[in-house]
């Protein structure tokens, strides 16, 4: 803090003075820096208690009229206000899913060849064009889905899958019906290409973390590449692996708008992947400024902080992995 | 014991060929992507969709004038509220309270909140700035972007003062500075290019930030710079005209989301170049 030697000089009254002021006010100043500083660290803090505060008011009246039933309850019916969020959860969690199950293969799959295998001087420009897939505002995943992709699924991948898994029983009912194009599936595949980043940019960190001397070990006792990787690599990244997919996670569980165009919107539950679904942000964004009631608006921000709640659990999961390999390498 | 090898060398061989595919197969994508946007939006770019308005439905013609002001304005004022907001708490976090337990604390519920989905923070600000208001307005849009813009800039404001050198601020308090004086003339100045990177991602991250501006600045078909009335922005242009069956909107949509993704393109690699400066001197 600020201290002063005395002058050694004899200085005069008047000089002492100024000098006191002068040191006075670089006094206040620096207590009204830390001050301000620090209310702007835990506005961070409020500001978190207010979303969750703002979100619990707003959904009350959904919650306190609809209670458990809300959670498990099909209907979705704003003419008798008659509202439940299942069909909106199930859809999250299984575009969510799948999409996971798509990009966490594929997403290793790069780290690896990034990691091992890419030539040196190619690592950082493939590394960050593979970034840039997360810098794409996903608005345009949505409009390139709706108008590219989810035609192209519907003249062929769809068309495929229904003629293959046709004749099996179990399996026909996750692909059956019309191929539509837009729906369950596609949203899936959008979403997954969307974490693929994600998963890639945190795994590549993890892996380049592990220390060279196991890996030269491994490849001195005559290990192949994907025994190394197998073995040594992925054991010791595991945590920071599963932080990253986590994340990944939860950016899948709350995406809104590449969704909402491809996913049609239908309120209901089906065994079919083919067939349009609905997921929590996807009803939101749709309805909410349409919605008439306050039974109606307070069922969509119920829906909200479920989604919140959600997040908040996998992304906090997230990163206390992360934040454990953190400290580990730290 | 051949057998042996060459099987372990195939399961490598094809594992090995299995990553350069997802690779090519990612990089594919961003290409298809991009490609589809240029294809897309070149056939009907022309100057009139920087100087015309959005045109009503069914019309030919028309530009994205009164998105572009409307986007330009709300990013404009979410970064000015909120990166002082966000650089404020960083310098706590790395000068004064270092090793508080505040700061974990902060650190954790600001990692959490920045990757938390945007369209949670649109019906946050909906609840405290729109209701209470009774009306959708770019402030309100601004205000949910500004909320974005905090964590980002908490986050790389708080990791660019802790590389700076403790030597440095030794150096200046054994000087006699203060300690505000010091963070402001000499932390800022050492850090200054990384704090500027993290302004500018934020400003690439909230360019296409469609969720939090559906319910909070909503649209307006006509020009407008008022701030306490609704406000049209590209993104949601985007998601009205994409969805529209007029054949002139879905052209519209294309051109506006050429715009933005080349826009935080140019962001992003700007960012990029300016932090691998700083790495190299």
């Amino acid at each position: 803090m600020v201290d002063f030697a005395l002058p050694a000089a004899a200085a005069s009254r008047q000089d002492w003075v100024t000098r006191a002021k002068m040191l006075g006010r670089l006094q206040l100043s620096d207590k009204a820096f830390f001050h301000i500083t620090r209310s702007a660290a835990w506005f961070v803090l409020i500001l978190l208690g207010a979303i969750i505060v703002s979100l619990v008011i707003g959904a009350w009246p959904a919650l306190s009229k609809f209670g458990f039933s809300f959670l498990v309850s099909q209907s979705w019916n704003p003419v008798t206000e008659n509202f439940g969020a299942l069909a909106p959860i199930y859809g999250t969690v299984v575009t969510s899913l799948i999409a996971m199950a798509i990009a966490v293969p594929i997403g290793l799959l790069i780290t690896l060849f990034l990691t091992e295998i890419c030539p040196l001087w190619l690592r950082n420009p493939i590394g960050i064009a593979i970034e840039l897939l997360a810098g794409i505002p996903s608005i345009i995943y949505g409009i390139w889905g709706l108008f590219v992709f989810a035609p192209f699924l519907q003249r062929t991948l769809q068309p495929f899958l229904i003629d293959v898994f046709g004749p099996i029983p179990v399996l026909n009912t996750l692909f059956a019906g019309p191929p539509y194009g837009i729906g369950v599936l596609t949203s899936a595949l959008i979403l997954a290409i969307m974490v693929l980043p994600f998963i890639t940019s945190i795994s590549r960190n993890v892996f380049e973390a592990v220390p060279p001397v196991l890996k030269e070990a491994a490849y001195g006792l005559g290990f192949t590449t994907w025994e190394v990787v197998r073995y040594v690599v992925l054991p010791y990244a595991r945590v920071g692996v599963i932080g990253g997919v986590m994340l990944g996670l939860g950016r899948a569980l709350g995406e809104t708008m590449a969704v909402t165009f491809v996913i049609g919107n239908a309120h209901k539950v089906s065994s079919s992947l083919l067939a349009p679904g609905t997921t929590i942000s996807a009803t939101i964004a749709n309805e909410f400024t349409e919605a008439v009631g306050d039974v109606y608006t307070s069922a969509l921000i119920a829906l909200g902080l479920l989604l919140f709640v959600i997040t908040f659990i996998v992304l906090a999961a997230a990163r206390y992995m992360l934040l454990r390999i953190e400290r580990r390498a730290g | 014991m051949i057998d042996l090898y060459s099987r372990r060398r195939h399961r490598n061989s094809l594992v090995m060929g299995l990553s350069i595919g997802a690779t090519l197969l990612g990089l594919g994508w961003l290409a298809l992507i991009l490609g589809a946007l240029i294809y897309e939006s070149f056939r009907g770019l022309s100057l009139d969709v920087f100087t015309q308005m959005t045109p009503p439905p069914g019309a030919s013609g028309g530009g994205l004038l009164n998105p572009i002001v409307g986007s330009l304005m709300m990013s404009a004022l979410g970064v000015v509220i909120g990166t002082p907001i966000g650089i404020l708490a960083g310098t706590y976090m790395a000068e004064y309270g270092r090793f508080s337990p505040v700061t974990g604390v902060v650190r954790f519920i600001n990692d959490i909140l920045l990757s938390a989905p945007s369209i949670i923070i649109g019906l946050f600000i909906y609840e405290i700035v729109v209701a209470p208001m009774g009306h959708f307005s770019g402030l309100a849009g601004a205000l949910s972007l500004a909320v974005l813009v905090v964590p980002i800039v908490v986050r790389t404001t708080e990791d660019m003062l802790n590389l700076v050198p403790k030597e440095l601020r030794e150096a200046s308090s054994a000087l006699g500075t203060p300690q505000a004086r010091m963070i402001w003339n000499i932390c800022y100045r050492a850090a200054r290019a990384g704090i500027l990177t993290g302004v500018l991602l934020a400003v690439a991250r909230i360019s296409g930030e469609t969720a939090p501006l559906l319910f909070t600045a909503l649209n307006n078909q006509f020009f407008s710079t008022n701030l306490n009335a609704p406000m049209s922005s590209l993104p949601t242009v985007i998601f009205q005209f994409a969805l529209s069956p007029y054949a002139d909107w879905q052209r519209l949509a294309w051109i506006g989301a050429m715009i933005i993704t080349f826009a935080v393109l140019a962001f992003s690699i700007i960012a990029r170049a300016l932090a691998a400066s700083r790495k190299q001197s």
